[in-house]
């Protein structure tokens, strides 16, 4: 055994942080290509409703702070006007605000873009077409489901809005394998009389797997009782690049983006 | 020999489809609940049928083997409050709570976690006596949730997640909910703890599917209702009368049965002068309306906190001319075990189980003759009683009712003026331990026992509700909690706060079988079976255990 192999870690954990300095520099002076456009889009709804009252439509109505050219007053990082735009600014007219993780990803995204943003660029529609869409056209509920209607062979969506930002959910509209969160890939089972399971994974361990499976059931299975046992890392669910036009996957984000769960 | 004719094949088929497993997961329907006694492999209710009688008719595990059980998995709560839920267990999947809010789905073979729902409740609520839950309850695919902030929450119980919310009650007053939901047809029926805080306690029904109030039924009655003249002027405003332990159904008489809780404040009965209707109390009520068909009360006036919160045992006794007396069977906190008809109410017998100084007896129609307590006088049972929520069981093999008491404990209770103000405790006094020293052994405890002979002790008491006499008992160290189990083939299970979880024979009181669990016990015992194989579960500190036989 070779002890002296941590070396090899050590090196790489350094490059990747130099990388992520440089990348991180870069950041602070451009923000182009760095946020999803429905992040943009949809962090500008955010700021129609709820900051522009005080800030303006540029972002320049507070003395000191002009949004659009990223100058502010206290923050720096993402994480700063994310904390700043929660917590508020004590003893100033800055408000804590009860924002979900896709509206905070949203704002940032927006604030950090204003000075170069097209709003022809349509990425968040009309949440009301998008509902419609969801349950016809797109056929969503037959896997997804809201509240308590639906299927619940794919995640639930009750608060997906809150839940995933605006950009990630973009993606899964057309690439959904690259947005799958692993903890919800599929699995196929097959055990020793030649039963085969399939479903999506809940929870897993050393030598059982839990499952919903396509008939909405929950099964557990001891992994030695498997002949076969497979992660499958594709997701099932189609994409809608071609079944849905763009102004309709805008509508469909829209929608999804007001599922907040059941207390919002 | 003829051959089939398409009628019979297509009946054969028919009856196939309705014994198959249904496609879409376990549909709870208000049928199975009605019927659970006939899948004693599950337990789909708090007390695991509508008699309440924690009774299983499953056999495998006897008095002969019960020595043979072994530990087949533990989960960890990573709560560190009491661990008072009683699971369900629906074909294979089994539900807890994890104090306060928090619901999961197990595979109860395996002990390994599907799903974990977990509910924040309201920094206002303020639950007097631990942030404790004692379970859900299912109808169809939805689970039903109270919370310690008076909410009713539905919950899908494939994926865990919540599908309404529904607000019982202003946390802030006082109110919350502790309790496991009954289903009763198409209603969730659950009602309010809060009774130090001077609440106004109620059960309610809510419709399943939407979370909208159906019904409500205050424990006290406003003004002109029936019984308010028990109460003088605002008193009945704040007047207590919670309600915090799950109810029975008989379908046959429809009626559900509901234990009411103290009066407050609680210590001093001469600010509430009158019976305080329905304070400790049993109410009757129809289940479609919540209309009252009839009360019994245990304790008038309650002076001593003694909270009619039992889970109302239902059995049915034949009488000797071939006819069946439908009966109630009810340990009250105040030291008496009663026997009521209960389609009408009527008071049939009561006496004592432990010995207690605070009335001569029970009169004609079960009420209490009370014995005036000299000031600094030690009150036998003490103010938690000779018995508490700790869930009996009734054995209808043995014919035996089984209940965790506590003997030679006291309290010296001293009232005090209590001015109601809404969310502060409303009490009334305090009452102080007899014990030399003057300080309250503790009611959690650690490893050592603080809680000595000087403080009172536990037993497990047999009663034959026939003669109301004593068939046996099991005397223990400590008080317990904990509620008690009996089976088909005579086996008991219960444990104790000493963190044992033993087997009796239930006919004799025989110990058959214990294991130290390191913990308080304070769940009851439930068992059921998943592929043929027959568990019992228990709580125990933060850990529920379950046990099967292990092959000879």
């Amino acid at each position: 055994m070779q002890r002296g192999g941590h070396g090899w870690g050590a090196a790489a954990l350094l490059a990747a942080a130099g990388l992520l300095t440089a990348n991180g520099a870069a950041a602070q002076q451009t923000h182009a290509g760095e946020y999803a456009q429905a992040d943009i889009n949809y962090g500008m709804q955010v700021y129609g409703e709820t900051c522009v009252a005080c800030h303006g439509p540029d972002g320049d109505a507070v003395d000191g702070v002009s949004l659009r050219s990223g100058q502010f007053r206290s923050a720096g990082s993402d994480q700063d006007l994310m904390r700043i735009i929660s917590a508020g600014i004590p003893d100033t007219a800055m408000p804590p605000g009860d924002y979900t993780a896709s509206e905070l990803a949203g704002l940032v995204a927006y604030l950090r873009t204003m000075g170069d943003f097209d709003p022809s660029d349509v990425t968040v529609g009309d949440a009301a077409s998008g509902e419609a869409l969801y349950r016809g056209k797109g056929d969503c509920a037959s896997c997804h489901r809201i509240g308590g209607d639906g299927s619940r062979i794919a995640p639930d969506l009750t608060d997906i809005g809150a839940a995933r930002t605006a950009g990630s959910l973009a993606e899964s509209l057309v690439d959904p394998t690259s947005a799958m969160l692993p903890r919800n890939r599929s699995i196929r089972a097959v055990d020793n009389d030649g039963t085969v399971y399939s479903g999506r994974r809940l929870n897993e361990d050393t030598y059982t797997v839990q499952l919903v499976d396509e008939n909405e059931r929950l099964v557990s299975l001891v992994k030695d009782d498997l002949s076969e046992y497979t992660v499958i890392t594709t997701s099932p669910m189609p994409s809608y690049a071609e079944t849905l036009t763009e102004q309709e996957r805008a509508d469909v984000l829209a929608f999804l983006l007001t599922l907040k769960g059941m207390n919002r | 020999m003829t051959r089939p004719t398409l009628t019979t094949l297509t009946l054969a088929a028919l009856t196939l489809a309705v014994l198959l497993p249904q496609p879409l997961g376990a549909q709870v329907t208000f049928e199975r609940l009605l019927n659970a006694d006939d899948e004693p492999h599950n337990w789909l209710t708090y007390s695991g049928n509508y008699n309440s009688d924690r009774h299983t008719t499953l056999d495998q595990i006897t008095v002969d083997n019960v020595d043979r059980l072994d530990l087949q998995w533990v989960f960890q709560a990573q709560s560190l409050q009491v661990f008072q839920t009683t699971p369900l267990v629906v074909d294979g999947i089994m539900y807890i709570t994890e104090a306060p809010n928090t619901v999961l789905a197990l595979d109860a073979e395996l002990g390994r976690v599907f799903w974990r729902y977990e509910y924040t409740p309201s920094q206002e609520s303020r639950p007097c006596c631990g942030r404790v839950n004692r379970g859900v309850a299912i109808l169809g695919e939805t689970l039903f949730m109270g919370t310690i902030d008076a909410q009713l929450i539905a919950i899908d119980a494939v994926s865990g997640r919540p599908i309404w919310q529904t607000s019982v009650a202003d946390p802030g007053a006082g109110y919350a909910l502790t309790l496991a939901p009954l289903i009763v047809k198409d209603k969730v029926i659950v009602s309010v703890a809060g009774g130090e805080y001077g609440i106004r306690g109620f059960i309610s029904a809510y419709d399943p599917e939407t979370g909208e109030e159906e019904w409500r039924f205050y424990t006290i009655p406003g003004p002109g209702e029936p019984g308010h003249d028990t109460w003088e002027g605002d008193d009945w405003r704040y007047g207590g009368a919670s309600a915090w332990i799950t109810g029975s159904y008989d379908p046959d008489v429809d009626l559900i049965y509901w234990g009411i809780g103290n009066p407050g404040p609680d210590w001093n009965p001469a600010q509430r002068p009158g019976d305080n209707l329905y304070s400790d109390s049993v109410v009757a009520l129809d289940p479609d309306t919540g209309e009252l068909e009839w009360y019994f009360q245990f304790t008038p006036n309650d002076p001593y906190d003694y909270d009619s919160v039992q889970v109302p045992v239902l059995a049915d006794f034949p009488t000797q001319d071939g006819g069946t007396l439908k009966l109630m069977l009810w340990g009250n906190r105040n030291g008496f075990f009663y026997v009521l008809d209960r389609e009408t109410g009527r008071f049939i017998n009561g006496q004592a189980f432990i010995d207690q100084t605070w009335a001569e007896g029970l009169d004609d129609n079960g009420r209490p003759i009370f014995i005036p307590q000299e000031p600094g006088a030690t009150t036998y049972p003490g103010v938690q009683g000779g018995t508490n929520w700790y869930s009996p069981s009734y054995s209808p093999s043995t014919r035996l009712f089984y209940l965790s008491a506590w003997e030679g404990y006291g309290s010296v209770f001293e009232a005090q003026e209590a001015e109601y103000e809404e969310g502060r405790l409303f009490l009334g006094g305090r009452p102080a331990p007899p014990v030399p020293g003057g300080a309250l052994p503790s009611l959690a405890r650690g490893p050592i026992n603080t809680w000595t002979e000087s403080a009172g002790t536990g037993a497990v008491i047999a009663i034959d509700p026939a003669t109301g006499e004593q068939a046996w008992k099991y005397e223990m160290t400590d008080v317990t909690s904990s509620g008690i189990l009996t089976t088909a083939t005579d086996v008991l299970f219960t444990g104790n706060r000493e963190g044992y979880f033993h087997a009796f024979d239930a006919r004799d009181g025989e110990l058959l079988w214990r294991k130290t669990l390191g913990g308080m016990i304070a769940n009851g015992p439930i068992s059921y079976a998943v592929d043929g194989r027959q568990y019992v579960a228990v709580a125990a500190g933060n850990g529920l255990f379950v046990y099967a036989l292990r092959a000879e």
